[in-house]
């Protein structure tokens, strides 16, 4: 059984693979255009200076999103 | 925890089990419509990228080390405001001897067309308006706002051009979270140091109306470029000619931070009554940093900015510079409509440690703020001219010594530039993105209320203490 975590949990460094999106609506609509469908790998790159916005490494680009968007993609470490 | 958390999300989301969503995209899979398309598109776009693209260099080297100092936890913020600082710093010093030169080479100017008016028989009525009228408070314009905005455009532009922006709006997002809104409000904040037309025009980035909204009625409180004059020459004056460029650059710096509170102020206020709503998102590409090209962006940044803005201003100036020698040179009972003006305004104005020319200056200034100033000497001086202020010293002795300006004066005055109602174009852009007259009145009215709020608070504390 693979562990599965919130995207904004996967700690900073570590890559991730996309398992499901939990997002409705324009949300969903614009995590999925970012790329983040199933099987895409991900990578927490760093924290901003007050913790929250995480940039993440997202098909070569680099992408902020903060704890609420993130938590609702659904991935598994690698 | 985090495990048990993400787990009880999976079971309550009624998608595939994950196994399922490695295979093929089948048509069992009970994604949506949108979803199996945009995963199809993403599998073509792999599947072209594997056989295009070849990558030469493994991503992160020097820009991550870069990017890990932009937005640290210990030196993101201090960072930030020492790049803004230095900008401003930079813009103060570089700007003074330019615009000295700028300004003797205009007034030659100005006495060459009056030599050509009287050697044309032009009538004096049409020689006082061309003359001291247009040309002189277009000459101010210029030479008073074309080096600070050629130099502070052109060094805004390279941290642009370094990527430096998105980083900004990424280490300030919770700050505008807690307002209710999202950190691009920081990027349209920015190019509001510009021009805030510019700037609620750049609002369009924010993709949930009511943030953008939002971002569009509170983007005047970070100064435009046709008041960063005022506050440069102000603070230069006050702040202590004796304590040099790095106290004015300290005053004006803080005038932005003021500005900047105040955004966040008005945005969490904006947020939590008349524009309440979905809670906000924030989703933001960081674009690879690079090197700047000084070229590329001295000649954007000079044409596309520096030019266009300053074509603005001269548009405007010309015809106020015409309508306020009229008011000035008309006398109704012994006294000229401007003088009239001021003295309705002076108990107002006093209230808000200011005086009533500074007051009326403002409200005719609002087809640019860049001829405030100018107005203001017009009227102080009640010759219906401009005089040649060619340097600071001049203009210092005609506020304090003429017009017993003191250091609150001055303060109010700074404050309430920071804090009015914004200029006609910006109001017109306001209308013209969001379709209606009332948010135009709004974007008029919550900064001057703001800006008397604020004045009246300052002048009447500093007045209660007895500071002065």
């Amino acid at each position: 059984m693979e562990k599965i975590l919130p995207l904004s949990e996967l700690p900073t460094g570590q890559w991730g693979r996309v398992i499901s999106l939990n997002a409705r609506g324009m949300i969903r609509y614009r995590l999925l255009d970012l790329g983040l469908v199933p099987d895409t790998t991900v990578q927490a790159v760093r924290r901003g200076p007050l913790g929250d916005p995480i940039v993440y490494r997202i098909r070569g680009a680099l992408i902020a999103l903060r704890r609420e968007e993130a938590g609702q993609v659904l991935v598994t470490p690698l | 925890m985090n495990q048990r958390n993400g787990v009880s999300c999976v079971s309550g989301l009624n998608t595939a089990p994950p196994e399922a969503s490695t295979g093929a995209a089948g048509e069992n899979c009970p994604l949506e419509i949108r979803d199996r398309i945009v995963r199809t598109i993403y599998r073509e776009a792999e599947a072209i990228a594997a056989r295009a693209v070849r990558r030469d260099r493994p991503c992160g080297s020097w820009e991550n080390k870069v990017d890990d100092l932009l937005t640290s936890r210990l030196l993101g913020f201090p960072l930030m405001f020492l790049l803004l600082g230095a900008a401003f710093w930079v813009t103060l010093v570089g700007a003074n001897y330019p615009s000295q030169l700028l300004a003797k080479a205009l007034f030659w100017g100005e006495g060459r067309l009056a030599e050509l008016l009287t050697w044309l028989g032009a009538p004096s009525w049409l020689h006082g308006l061309l003359v001291t009228g247009v040309y002189r408070t277009v000459a101010w314009v210029v030479a008073v706002m074309l080096p600070p905005m050629a130099i502070f455009f052109t060094v805004f532009a390279l941290l642009e051009d370094l990527g430096y922006l998105p980083r900004v709006a990424f280490n300030i997002d919770p700050l505008f979270k807690m307002a209710g809104t999202q950190g691009k409000q920081a990027l349209t904040m920015s190019m509001g140091f510009g021009c805030n037309a510019a700037g609620v025009m750049a609002c369009r980035i924010i993709e949930s109306p009511r943030e953008r909204l939002i971002a569009m009625l509170t983007n005047v409180f970070v100064p435009c470029n046709g008041r960063f004059p005022t506050l440069i020459a102000l603070a230069s004056i006050f702040a202590g000619p004796a304590a040099g460029p790095f106290a004015a650059t300290l005053t004006v710096a803080g005038l932005v931070l003021v500005g900047m509170l105040i955004t966040l102020l008005a945005s969490w206020l904006l947020s939590r009554t008349i524009l309440r709503g979905e809670p906000a998102t924030f989703i933001l590409e960081l674009p690879p940093l690079r090197p700047p090209q000084p070229v590329r962006v001295l000649v954007r940044s000079l044409l596309d900015r520096t030019l266009f803005v300053l074509a603005r201003a001269v548009t405007v100036a010309a015809p106020a510079g015409a309508l306020i020698w009229l008011l000035a040179g008309t006398s109704l009972e012994g006294q000229s409509l401007l003088a009239r003006g001021a003295g309705l305004l002076d108990p107002l104005g006093r209230a808000m440690g200011m005086d009533g020319f500074i007051l009326l200056a403002f409200i005719l200034g609002l087809p640019a703020n860049e001829i405030v100033l100018p107005i203001l000497l017009m009227g102080y001086l009640s010759t219906g001219t401009l005089v040649e202020v060619e340097s600071l010293a001049a203009l210092q002795n005609i506020l304090v010594g003429e017009h017993g300006w003191t250091w609150l004066t001055a303060l109010c005055t700074m404050l309430f530039s920071l804090l009015h109602f914004p200029c006609g174009t910006t109001l017109l852009v306001i209308h013209r993105e969001t379709g209606g007259i009332k948010w135009a009145v709004l974007g008029a009215l919550i900064p001057l209320a703001a800006g008397c709020l604020t004045c009246l608070a300052v002048a009447q504390g500093v007045r209660a203490l007895g500071l002065l």
